[in-house]
């Protein structure tokens, strides 16, 4: 049988690696795409000795748009899977003061994630196949005052998995959207997280893995998110826009 | 929601669960972070945390390595492996074994760092034979006072490096390990277990299995007068292929994958007292010595039968326990001996584990290395007064035959004690006052015992 390739954008950040170790480890080839991606030569090498699978690095910047289609073209294969883990939190209380903060945060988790999600499916709907996995977030579920920067960028990047699934339905590629709540990662380093509601990057590999065997189309990580996210979506707006939460 | 800040501090802990201290706890997780780390003072590496006490413990500054956790290269002609320090030695094995690659040197856990067996030289089962693991390093990197990334070897950098290895992470954080693995056969030890009335029995079986690859005893350490020193001797070698029964002889490198049991709670304190631990030493002599004397073991169980009862530690109840481990020089070994096991089993303080081994001539290119030719003996104890005072007599029995401590054991042992046993502290405390590195990396074991 020949070997699956999966293809993670945003390979260094926690989720992105965690999803390398876990995907490798089933015997997928591992392509890497990050920024600074000398820094990843210390997980290249150990995801190919632990897991004897061949394990590629690539420079890709997820803010130039412009080089998305070069990026893609140069790939040495076009991988079966294509994760994408790029992202940032940033500090909404700073961010909302500064508009380029504010800027940065939209296009580090649409404007880039979507670009490069629209160059890599039209390749695979011209191939007649692939699996495209969006990690987006509950935040993009309703805007609330403590991250609905990063919120807004996120419910934009899901509706664009919505859409994106909608279109290639019948061609053949499946369009997954991981909604993993908080995890327990760089990205929240030093914040006192609700265990009952936050996930290991191996969680989200775990449930990736999952989502992909069974066809998905919406995973929850954890799924007690499923049914806070429905009551956070059906508060009125006269009495959530007075909440804390 | 309101997210609030995690706390800085944490409380944490050796293996033997003694003593505890609030900490603050750093985990970087680049080169960058590291450097930035290590500039206050009293900074210590910390690894898996199986060191028995305080030696990877700073109250100002831990450094948790364990995201340098990745293997870095393999040369399978060689079995030269380069990993960070955090790695997992259960990781090297699972992934090299399957490959015909084992440790060449191995404590009795898999759960250390290998930053820590650097830290610690550890030794195991083949000392005699092989030496400690000092002698399989080509190089390590470490992070100097400086800030610096140097590279040492026995013959680059030499004298940090025969400071390093064995060093207790005194020097600077160590970084990366190149080290060389052995060719083995298969995943299974041929064990010949050989049952002695009293000492002077175990250290002639001692004496006669010099060719052996592993030997180890097990100490009834109950036992009084002419039973004194009654044990299981376990001698090993890595089965070759063709000595596998032919069921085995297709996947010589598979083991059956066994359940690990968890210890789920801690136990009261009294269940270990007199009465249960004369009962379990007993029962696990006889039993033991019904058992064949030839027999074939899987390296898990072999090498590490402690760890497959994940959180053992916790046998013994909230407050911990201390461990004992000193060797004495091969000349003064019997007496010594004797007067240690006589005096815990006057006490009847025994100890859940007693182990005793005979090591060959420690190697010369590690400065403070614990092993010395000789005979090791190993005990752990509950904490609580009386068996304190009893390790204080054991120190005094020990270095009165001139013997020394293992210092990754130790978690209660006074700075007169180290001075007394080690003439060694001396030129290492001089080392560290030249380099200007006695406040910048501390633990809390170093601090006590003014090293």
């Amino acid at each position: 049988m020949k070997t699956k390739t999966m293809l993670i954008l945003g390979g260094r950040s926690d989720v992105g690696l965690a999803i390398a170790y876990h995907f490798a480890k089933i015997g997928y080839s591992i392509q890497l795409a990050a920024r600074k991606v000398n820094s990843l030569a210390p997980y290249q090498s150990d995801i190919e000795l632990r897991h004897n699978v061949s394990v590629k690095v690539f420079e890709f910047d997820a803010l130039n748009t412009s080089n998305h289609e070069k990026f893609i073209d140069k790939m040495p294969v076009l991988a079966d899977i294509t994760v994408c883990a790029v992202g940032v939190l940033g500090k909404q209380t700073q961010d909302e003061k500064n508009i380029g903060n504010t800027i940065h945060v939209m296009r580090s988790n649409y404007e880039g994630p979507a670009s490069i999600f629209a160059v890599i499916a039209n390749r695979y709907q011209a191939r007649g196949y692939g699996t495209l996995i969006g990690i987006s977030s509950v935040a993009g579920e309703r805007g609330r005052a403590n991250n609905y920067i990063y919120g807004s960028a996120k419910a934009a990047y899901t509706t664009f998995l919505s859409g994106l699934r909608n279109r290639l339905a019948k061609k053949g590629v499946n369009v997954i959207t991981v909604l993993p709540g908080f995890i327990d990662s760089k990205m929240t380093d030093g914040l006192k997280l609700p265990a009952l509601l936050t996930a290991k990057p191996s969680d989200v590999a775990t449930a990736i893995e999952r989502a992909v065997k069974r066809k998905k189309n919406v995973v929850y990580v954890k799924p007690i998110w499923q049914p806070i996210m429905l009551v956070i979506r059906n508060i009125p707006e006269f009495i959530f826009k007075k909440l804390k939460i | 929601m309101e997210i609030q800040k995690k706390s800085p501090t944490q409380k944490i802990e050796g293996w033997g669960r003694f003593p505890k201290y609030n900490c603050k706890v750093i985990t970087p997780h680049n080169e960058a972070e590291l450097l930035n780390a290590i500039l206050s003072n009293n900074t210590i590496a910390r690894g898996n945390g199986r060191a028995y006490g305080d030696s990877a413990i700073s109250i100002k500054n831990t450094i948790s390595m364990r995201k340098f956790n990745r293997m870095l290269s393999f040369c399978n002609n060689s079995g030269l492996l380069v990993v960070e320090a955090g790695v997992i030695l259960g990781d090297i094995i699972n992934t090299f074994l399957p490959q015909g690659w084992f440790p060449s040197v191995t404590p009795g856990t898999k759960f250390v760092t290998l930053g820590g067996m650097v830290a610690a030289d550890v030794h195991g089962k083949n000392h005699h034979k092989h030496g400690s693991f000092a002698n399989f390093i080509n190089w390590i990197d470490i992070v100097d006072h400086s800030g610096i990334i140097k590279r040492c070897s026995p013959s680059k950098n030499n004298q940090l490096f025969a400071w390093t290895v064995g060093g207790m992470g005194l020097t600077g954080i160590i970084l990366r390990i190149a080290f060389r693995m052995q060719a083995v056969d298969s995943a299974w030890v041929r064990q010949t277990l050989i049952p002695t009335k009293n000492l002077n029995e175990s250290m002639e079986v001692f004496e006669k299995s010099q060719n052996a690859t592993y030997s180890v005893a097990w100490i009834d350490c109950l036992q009084r007068k002419s039973n004194l020193g009654r044990a299981l001797v376990m001698l090993g070698e890595h089965a070759k292929a063709e000595e596998l029964p032919p069921d085995k002889q297709a996947k010589p490198y598979s083991t059956p994958k066994k359940l690990n049991i968890s210890m789920p709670f801690n136990a009261p304190s009294f269940s270990l007292n007199r009465m249960s631990l004369r009962a379990f030493n007993s029962f696990y002599y006889w039993s033991q010595k019904k058992a064949a004397k030839n027999s074939l073991v899987s390296w898990e169980a072999y090498f590490y039968p402690l760890d497959q009862i994940l959180g053992w530690n916790r046998i013994y109840g909230r407050k911990g326990f201390m461990q004992f481990q000193c060797v004495l020089p091969l000349a003064n070994s019997r007496k010594g001996l004797e007067q240690l096991l006589q005096e815990v089993a006057k006490t009847q303080q025994g100890s859940f584990l007693a182990v005793l081994k005979k090591f060959g001539a420690q190697n010369t290119t590690s400065n403070f290395s614990f092993p010395m030719e000789g005979y090791t003996l190993a005990l752990d104890f509950p904490v609580k007064p009386s068996t304190l005072k009893l390790m204080t007599k054991l120190d005094e029995i020990t270095i009165a035959h001139g013997g020394r401590f293992y210092l990754a054991k130790d978690s209660r042992m006074t700075a007169d004690t180290l001075q007394k046993s080690d003439k060694r502290v001396k030129k290492f405390k001089t080392m560290r006052k030249n380099h200007n590195i006695q406040s910048q990396f501390a633990s809390t074991q170093s601090k006590r015992l003014k090293i």
